[in-house]
């Protein structure tokens, strides 16, 4: 048992439910007690979405426990593959219905409904969402996809968009654009508006591109095994990385790298002296792996900050991570524990937060800036404009989005010039963002939390008052970075307390 | 002027009830934690669950909330289903972790699910055996918010129903207002009933723990919500004796709610006119304003909040609509009787639901108006019906007169907004 506040991931029918979603022709019967429709409102509320999810529940009450329950899942299913006629059928339980252990497979099977049916084996109460899109997908894959011949031309399949993820519906538009660059045709895309029918024609395809390992891996290695198609593994977010993407797919398919770098703009916007100002800004990041991997590299190599901690909620990929935090120089951060990484940023005091929708409420708590990188979802991730995070336009996007929480380059030397203005202070934050302004530090203290902290290191150093004095004279965007390079430079030193001339000979020893 | 001024021939409460079975779209009780946790204020609300019902809380929360809240699932793991004595002490070890970080909790919910149902995992003996452990700080009472057993605000019901036994006794003669409404909606009823001159008036949830209020023979109680059943029976059970009107939404609902209290203590019809005449007047105005978008428009209601049939009533009576189809969830005639008495027989009134053919009676009606959860809202927008979702109705606060208006407002808002956009010319 283990006491949740908040959750990365929901449980693994949700996973199923974000494959179903993104299909089309294909249907869900999800055996599951009243009350777990919530789900859908995941996809009409947050995504918008114009159509209620293809996935049909039994909806089962305390009264029918005792009964026939594989009866009514029996119904079910026949009423949905009578009403919806899909192409193919997925069956499952959610975490209610795998304890009363009907079978939905089995006794979907015994139905002689005429159209293919996947059961789905998803335990709830070891795995979770991100598992559930993964193992779904590839029991459809399983399922539907036989080796056949090759188009004549070179093309690929573009696999692991689905519903709900941050940023895939225009992702696929950049991935298509860079294919489309060097002559490459798409296959199909899947699970993203394909049909089971379009899942049968994936042999056909010459390599696969895998966007998103989370919810296409285990497809993508399947189809390597049984269709012989390479699939990429570098995932094109960031401006490197699409280099290395389009030199990984231009070799996996055999055909000249081009590229059209002519919409590309982030080389440029970093390097003009306006964002001199990013330099060695700390930022902290946290969210699903794969795309925290690649805000690593964009944050360190292409925006010049730096990146002071990392991590990620889905265990699946805490080797790479830990490879990476340790390429970093940090301390991977593997848990699904909100409270955990909240603590963890507020350690860590960085300038900024890149991470999921839960990031950004800490930052909120705690006044620090934040934007959203990665899954879990909010309503506003799903833009009315194109807004991807891959190719040239996804760096493009990257540049601004992680620059608009921050007070501007001049507006930082005019906050230090006129901190005492009444209109124009410290804690007004940055002057674009009207009544959200950020609150600072140490305002944004939690009266909630009455953890105790430990009575060692850094935490009974002792500010004496003419430098705590001081140190909020400094602007609130750099005083969290202030004050922790203070107290390790006099832990390092040796001192318990931090005078006025601590707080300069520290501010003198981080100079750069 | 305590009888409405049109009681029709034929009612709802005698028309044949359409009763179905089949997929559900409701949320399950353990919803009412979004609005409970924030009433009662040193409450801490704990679902032994799976993850799927920490991400309905969540989901339904809108991360809204993102403060540490007073609710938590403690998610049930492949250990737990295995051995069920082993399923108690980690209960026990999580809740000892959680009152000694959060001591400002005097009140604990162990709040059952569908999966700790399903395995029998006995939470009334885990709250007797965690009061004995933890008091006298601590009282630890366990209700079931599971979908098997209830539909979105029943459980608010579950919870106040499970604190009635535990209330102290009294032989106060005092009235007791049943149900968590927003402070300032609440505040508007206890100012109006005292200028009445009655009194004292104690409220189920109290705030506060140390603030609960009395049970006896003379406790005269009002629920003001149309889904507090179980608690309506404890309470009787009890010996407390239940005053029943129509629910007060609306200026005509808010009248005879308050009628019925007056004429049970014994208040005069000119001290209820002085105290009524200018907010029933204020009522009437802003509904008037609202309903001028609703005058002689259709509705349907497919089962949500349990609030439908009192809505039925003001959406018929006071703003001119049309009734197609009224469903609730389940309908129980000993609450929303009087409601049914004032609405003229005609429209569908359905209990349960098979959603698909439900959506197939919405689609033939094509209702001006259709008010749905959240996961059938943007489906049927899209489909060009216009939709008003229902759980705003339990989170905003629309009773009473000065309220009328709000509630008036949140129904013939996505009308006007339909008239309003010139979206097709730009398609």
């Amino acid at each position: 048992m283990k006491l949740t506040v908040w959750t990365y991931e929901g449980p693994p029918h949700v996973g199923a439910m974000r494959v179903a979603t993104a299909m089309k022709g294909l249907h869900y019967v999800l055996h599951a007690p009243q009350g777990d429709t919530y789900a859908d409102l995941l996809f009409t509320m947050i995504e918008r979405r114009d159509h209620r999810p293809p996935v049909t529940y039994t909806t089962f009450e305390g009264r029918d426990l005792g009964e026939d329950t594989a009866g009514i899942f029996k119904a079910t299913c026949q009423d949905a593959y009578d009403r919806y006629q899909p192409q193919a059928l997925i069956v499952g339980a959610s975490c209610t219905a795998e304890l009363i252990q009907d079978d939905p497979g089995g006794l979907a099977e015994t139905m002689n409904i005429p159209v293919p049916v996947i059961p789905l084996e998803l335990p709830s109460y070891q795995r979770k969402e991100n598992f559930g899109s993964d193992e779904t997908f590839y029991q459809i894959v399983r399922h539907l996809a036989q080796p056949m011949d090759r188009t004549p031309e070179v093309t690929v399949n573009i696999l692991g968009p689905l519903a709900l993820g941050f940023r895939h519906r225009d992702d696929i538009e950049e991935v298509k654009g860079l294919l489309y660059e060097m002559g490459i045709g798409v296959n199909v895309v899947a699970p993203f508006d394909a049909t089971p029918e379009d899942i049968t024609r994936l042999g056909a395809a010459h390599a696969n591109v895998l966007m998103y390992p989370e919810h296409g891996e285990t497809a993508a290695r399947h189809l390597e095994r049984t269709c012989g198609q390479p699939y990429t593994k570098t995932i094109p977010i960031g401006v490197a990385a699409t280099h290395e993407f389009v030199a990984e797919v231009a070799q996996l398919c055999g055909v000249e790298p081009r590229k059209d770098l002519s919409r590309l703009r982030q080389p440029w916007w970093s390097k003009s002296v306006d964002s001199t100002y990013l330099t060695g800004k700390r930022v902290f990041l946290f969210g699903d792996a794969t795309h925290v991997a690649a805000a690593a590299r964009i944050a360190r190599d292409e925006m010049g900050f730096e990146v002071v901690g990392l991590g990620c909620y889905n265990r699946e990929f805490a080797r790479p991570i830990r490879a990476l935090a340790k390429e970093f120089g940090v301390e991977a951060l593997i848990t699904d524990d909100y409270l955990e990484v909240e603590q963890a940023i507020s350690d860590a005091a960085p300038e900024m937060i890149l991470g999921t929708q839960m990031e950004r409420h800490i930052g909120k708590r705690l006044g620090i800036p934040c934007a959203v990188i990665s899954a879990p979802v909010h309503v506003q991730d799903f833009p009315a404009r194109y807004s991807p995070q891959m190719g040239w336009e996804g760096a493009n996007v990257i540049f601004d989005t992680w620059i608009h929480p921050l007070v501007m380059g001049l507006e930082e030397h005019l906050l230090a010039m006129f901190r005492e203005d009444f209109e124009f202070h410290d804690e007004a934050g940055p002057s674009h963002h009207g009544g959200h302004a950020p609150k600072p530090v140490e305002a944004a203290q939690t009266p909630e939390r009455v953890e105790p902290q430990p009575e060692t290191g850094s935490d009974v150093m002792v500010w004496l008052a003419d430098a705590e004095k001081e140190l909020k004279k400094i602007p609130f965007f750099v005083r969290g970075k202030a004050r922790r390079n203070t107290e390790k430079f006099a832990a390092d030193q040796g001192l318990s307390e931090i005078s006025l001339d601590t707080l300069y000979e520290a501010k003198a020893h981080f100079a750069r | 002027m305590n009888t409405p001024t049109s009681v029709p021939a034929a009612t709802c409460r005698d028309a044949p009830i359409l009763k179905e079975r089949g997929q559900r779209e409701v949320f399950c009780g353990l919803t009412g934690i979004i609005w409970l946790h924030r009433k009662m204020q040193d409450a801490f609300f704990l679902v032994i669950g799976s993850r799927t019902c920490a991400h309905l809380l969540q989901s339904a929360a809108g991360v809204m909330i993102f403060a540490e809240p007073r609710f938590g699932t403690a998610i049930l793991e492949e250990g737990d289903l295995a051995g069920m004595a082993d399923a108690h002490e980690e209960l026990d070890r999580e809740v000892a972790r959680l009152l000694s970080r959060r001591p400002d909790i005097k009140q604990l919910f162990l709040v059952g699910s569908c999966p700790s149902e399903v395995i029998k995992l006995d939470l009334a003996r885990a709250a007797e055996r965690l009061t004995q452990v933890h008091a006298p700080h601590v009282r630890v009472l366990n209700y079931s918010g599971s979908g098997i057993e209830t539909t979105f605000t029943q459980g608010e019901d579950a919870c106040l129903a499970s604190m009635v036994p535990v209330l102290p006794s009294t032989d106060q003669r005092e009235l007791l207002l049943v149900g968590a409404l927003p402070d300032v909606v609440e505040d508007q009823a206890v100012s109006l009933l005292t200028q009445m001159g009655i009194g004292p008036i104690r409220v189920l949830p109290a705030p506060r723990t140390a603030e609960a209020p009395g049970i006896g023979p003379n406790t005269l109680f009002a629920c003001l919500q149309p889904f507090l059943g179980d608690t309506a029976a404890a309470l009787t059970r009890r010996g407390a004796h239940h005053i029943q009107a129509p629910f007060p939404f609306g200026e005509e609902g808010t009248t005879l709610w308050l009628r019925a209290i007056a004429d049970e203590f014994g208040v005069d019809d000119e001290t209820f006119a002085r105290v009524t005449a200018a907010p029933r007047a204020r009522a009437r105005k802003a509904i008037a304003n609202a309903s001028e978008h609703l005058n002689g428009k259709t509705i349907f209601f497919l089962p949500d909040s349990q609030l439908e049939i009192p809505l039925a009533r003001f959406l018929t009576r006071e703003c001119g609509m049309e009734a197609i189809e009224i469903g609730q969830p389940y309908i129980h005639k000993g609450l929303v009787g009087p409601d049914m008495d004032l609405i003229p027989a005609g429209p569908t009134i359905s209990e349960g639901q098979d959603v698909d053919k439900q959506l197939d009676r919405v689609r033939a009606a094509r209702p001006d108006l259709t008010v749905c959860g959240l996961g059938l809202a943007n489906p049927l927008e899209a489909e060009g019906l216009t939709t008003k979702w229902a759980i705003e109705l339990v989170f905003t606060p629309v009773h009473f007169y000065e309220q009328a208006g709000d509630l008036a407002g949140l129904f013939s808002r996505p009308v006007r907004r339909r008239a309003l956009l010139k979206l097709e010319a730009a398609e």
